[in-house]
């Protein structure tokens, strides 16, 4: 039962900095590739219907993972208090500026939505690359499973650790490349082809990147997950965009998994005494709980799967920038 | 302040800011859910634009409920990380299953429903609008049953090897009295906020557009069926409270005497005091009647039940703040009273009726129009509502203290170890800043689409953004 739940926590994950990843990279992208105002504003109609679908994806893996394993996230949440706080308020600013823009028609209304948007979506891109190296990294958790130490360095120290750098960057790689190419399938024209260049040039980044990590690491998904993403590249160049975002989008799943299973069966690692670590075993929630989110999972989530797909079949269109006259 | 403090003080500004929108967002989606099956059913143009009219307004306002209501599923593990260890098996299970259930649908049906006017067949797109009220709606109890469970804590057992408590009943959990008291009336609550939004955008529009008086009456009939809801359904969770919480009807009556056919105060002058008796107007035997159902019911003062829960919990205070109490009560229901009056008075004096009425006064007359002063004050509409909203939910709260989940911890207990005042202050001075802002975008956009016209020119693009070509 803690290994399924674990699988499923992973997954919701997984699912969440997968389709959040791209209208993240959406976001960043906009104003590189959208020179008009027309133009940001077909690249943010791409992700309109579905961003808010994808962010839930997030209420999911928080809730499974304070339902399934308290204690870890307990220590996780409490132990980066402030730079989970300012994600949180990134995504305050970005969901906004996502939905307010397109209800007000003053150009500076506008730019300044644009601007929110691609800064928060940066920031909350290596924000949460950072604290997904902190995982790898593990953190000072003390004997009661609480991080020690105390003040603005208990909670902002681990993101200055060489981990939480790596992470970051290769965070907005990834995000850039997702939203490159997702953009490229979405979209039409100048935008379509500016897509295609930013997705061919990150590709390669982002493939030795994750090079370094696999190598640094010894995680042997890390070095497949390079490989896929250096295909990726070429794909798009060649309008394969299909094909293209698929490679990147299960590179990123690979790469959020092997994060998530980097030590075993140790969720949460602690750099005092490995016997303070978090285990699976020992954060996980009670059989009662865990019995109710499985049948309440087993129920729900295959039907939400079906209507978010069909609610992207139903947006299938490509998004044209040439303003249609009316 | 220390470190408890002010994790309370930011549990408080986050939540309550929350809950300004939530109940906007929930009756919104309702109201736009009845106008689409109206003109769905009828065919009246008119009802095609206050459908899309008021879609607008719930996109904007659910937007800032959705990324303030993000902060609330974080916030356990941030500021309460020892109160997520252990109730964990109880709070954990009920938010993921709200993500998974409402949450997904409202999030997912919102956007269909939004962008699938000419993507969807009719019938279809229709019901994407229902499935996202209904989606609202069981967030709201989902929700507030985790709410009732700190109020009145069922379905659990302490594990005495962790020390944790473990959920034994998830069916027993959604129907803990509280909270089948406590939806009711909190989905009047929402009722009134939302319909008191709709209706100052009606009256304050009618005049440069008569199109508009729909949507002010509808908003008034909301506010005032919310309010019934809200009253009829506010008697009986304050006899649920009296029996799950005695202290928090005592406190709010500051009765410390234990007293049979016990007055209610409309109105106190003094210190709340406990050797000061203080002036107040009272109503013989009405808190009897709110609390045990008889005005010559037995209502249990302060005094007794700090002894009797002195000899039950340990030496402690278990006492809360009864100025806050008091009087958070009172405006609660003085907000809700008022609000629903200026319904009803816009009601009335908007009727049109042809036939004769008895020569009354001429404020008191039907179908006068929207009197100046209201046109004036028009922000009372959803001021009110949101003030009674907001006190009710600091009189629940804090008059549930020192308690965290009532009889079992206490607040001091649940927050987290490491934790200093310089991550709080940093923190609430961040969500204060950008609430702020979220604020004032929120307003200035909902005054702009309010300005727009409700019957759109012909020629004019519906959305300014470009469409796709296919």
């Amino acid at each position: 039962m803690i290994t399924f739940w674990f699988a499923v926590l992973v997954l919701t994950w997984v699912l969440y900095f997968v389709l959040e990843g791209f209208d993240f990279g959406v976001g960043v992208l906009s104003p590189v590739l959208g020179r008009e105002e027309h133009e940001r504003g077909a690249i943010i109609r791409t992700v309109g219907p579905f961003w808010d679908g994808n962010e839930v994806w997030l209420v999911a893996a928080v809730g499974v993972t304070f339902a399934a394993f308290p204690a870890w996230y307990a220590a996780l949440m409490s132990a980066l208090y402030l730079p989970m706080v300012a994600i949180l308020l990134l995504l305050a600013v970005r969901g906004v500026a996502l939905e307010f823009r397109g209800k007000h028609d003053s150009p500076s209304w506008r730019r300044r939505c644009d601007l929110l948007l691609a800064a928060s979506s940066g920031g909350i891109v290596l924000l949460w690359g950072a604290v997904l190296g902190v995982l790898v990294d593990g953190l000072a958790l003390g004997s009661d499973g609480e991080v020690t130490g105390t003040g603005l360095s208990r909670s902002l120290g681990p993101l200055l650790s060489p981990a939480a750098g790596l992470g970051a960057l290769a965070a907005l790689l990834a995000a850039v490349l997702l939203g490159a190419t997702f953009l490229a399938l979405r979209t039409t024209g100048p935008v379509r082809r500016r897509a295609r260049d930013v997705a061919r040039h990150t590709g390669t980044a982002g493939a030795v990147t994750l090079l370094l990590i696999g190598i640094g690491t010894g995680n042997r998904l890390a070095l497949a997950a390079a490989a896929v993403v250096f295909i990726a590249g070429l794909q798009a160049r060649r309008s394969r965009e299909g094909t293209a975002f698929t490679a990147v989008a299960l590179a990123v799943a690979g790469a959020v998994a092997a994060v998530f299973t980097a030590h075993g069966s140790v969720v949460l690692r602690s750099t005092l005494d490995p016997a303070w670590s978090l285990t699976r075993a020992s954060a996980a929630a009670g059989p009662e709980a865990l019995r109710l989110i499985t049948i309440a999972g087993v129920l729900i989530l295959p039907g939400v799967l079906v209507y978010q797909a069909w609610s992207y079949w139903v947006f299938r269109r490509r998004v044209a920038s040439e303003r249609v006259a009316s | 302040m220390d470190v408890l403090d002010l994790t309370r003080l930011q549990f408080a500004v986050v939540t309550i800011y929350h809950y300004l929108f939530v109940p906007v967002s929930i009756c919104l989606s309702a109201t736009a859910a009845g106008f689409h099956l109206a003109w769905l059913r009828t065919a009246r143009e008119k009802y095609l634009h206050l459908t899309k009219f008021t879609g607008k307004l719930l996109i904007v306002t659910f937007a800032v409920g959705v990324v303030t209501g993000l902060v609330q599923e974080f916030q356990f593990g941030l500021g309460w990380s020892a109160f997520a260890r252990f109730y964990g098996d109880v709070f954990g299970p009920t938010l993921a299953i709200e993500g998974m259930l409402a949450f997904f649908l409202e999030a997912t049906f919102l956007a269909l429903w939004y962008f699938g006017w000419d993507r969807l067949p009719r019938r279809l797109h229709a019901a994407t609008i229902v499935v996202v009220a209904v989606g609202t709606l069981l967030s709201a109890y989902i929700i507030l049953a985790a709410n009732s469970f700190m109020q009145n804590p069922v379905a659990y057992e302490l594990d005495p090897s962790t020390g944790r408590a473990v959920l034994t009943s998830f069916t027993e959990l959604m129907t803990n009295e509280v909270v089948l008291a406590a939806f009711p009336h909190t989905m009047g609550g929402a009722a009134m906020a939302g319909g008191g939004l709709l209706m100052a955008i009606g009256i304050w529009r009618t005049v440069a557009d008569p199109a508009f008086r729909t949507l002010a009456r509808v908003g008034a009939w909301t506010m005032l069926i919310g309010g019934a809801v809200t009253a009829i359904s506010g008697d009986h969770l304050g006899k649920v409270m009296t029996a799950v919480q005695p202290m928090k009807m005592a406190a709010a009556e500051a009765l410390y005497e234990t007293a049979t056919a016990a007055p209610f105060s409309v109105f106190a002058i003094g210190e709340l005091g406990h050797d000061r008796p203080f002036f107040s107007i009272e109503i013989p035997g009405l808190l009897s009647f709110l609390g045990t159902g008889s005005f010559g019911g037995t209502v249990q003062g302060i005094d007794d039940l700090q002894t009797a829960y002195t000899a039950q919990y340990g030496p402690g205070s278990y006492v809360p703040m009864i100025p806050v109490a008091f009087w958070t009560f009172r405006l609660m229901m003085g907000a809700g009273i008022l609000a629903m009056a200026v319904a009803a008075y816009h009601l009335w004096s908007t009727w049109e009726t042809t036939r004769r009425v008895p020569p009354l006064p001429a404020f008191l007359r039907p179908g006068q129009g929207t009197p100046r002063w209201l046109r004036r004050f028009v922000l009372l509409a959803p001021a009110l509502p949101a003030a009674a909203n907001t006190f009710g939910w600091i009189f629940t709260e804090t008059a549930r203290q020192p308690w965290l989940a009532f009889g079992i911890s206490k607040v001091e207990d649940g927050v987290s170890p490491g934790l200093t005042s310089a991550e709080v202050i940093a923190s609430l001075a961040g969500f204060t800043l950008i609430y702020g802002l979220l604020a004032i975008a929120w307003y200035r956009l909902i005054v702009h689409l309010s300005r727009q016209p409700l019957t759109p020119v012909a020629s004019e693009q519906e959305e300014p953004e470009p469409v796709p070509a296919y």
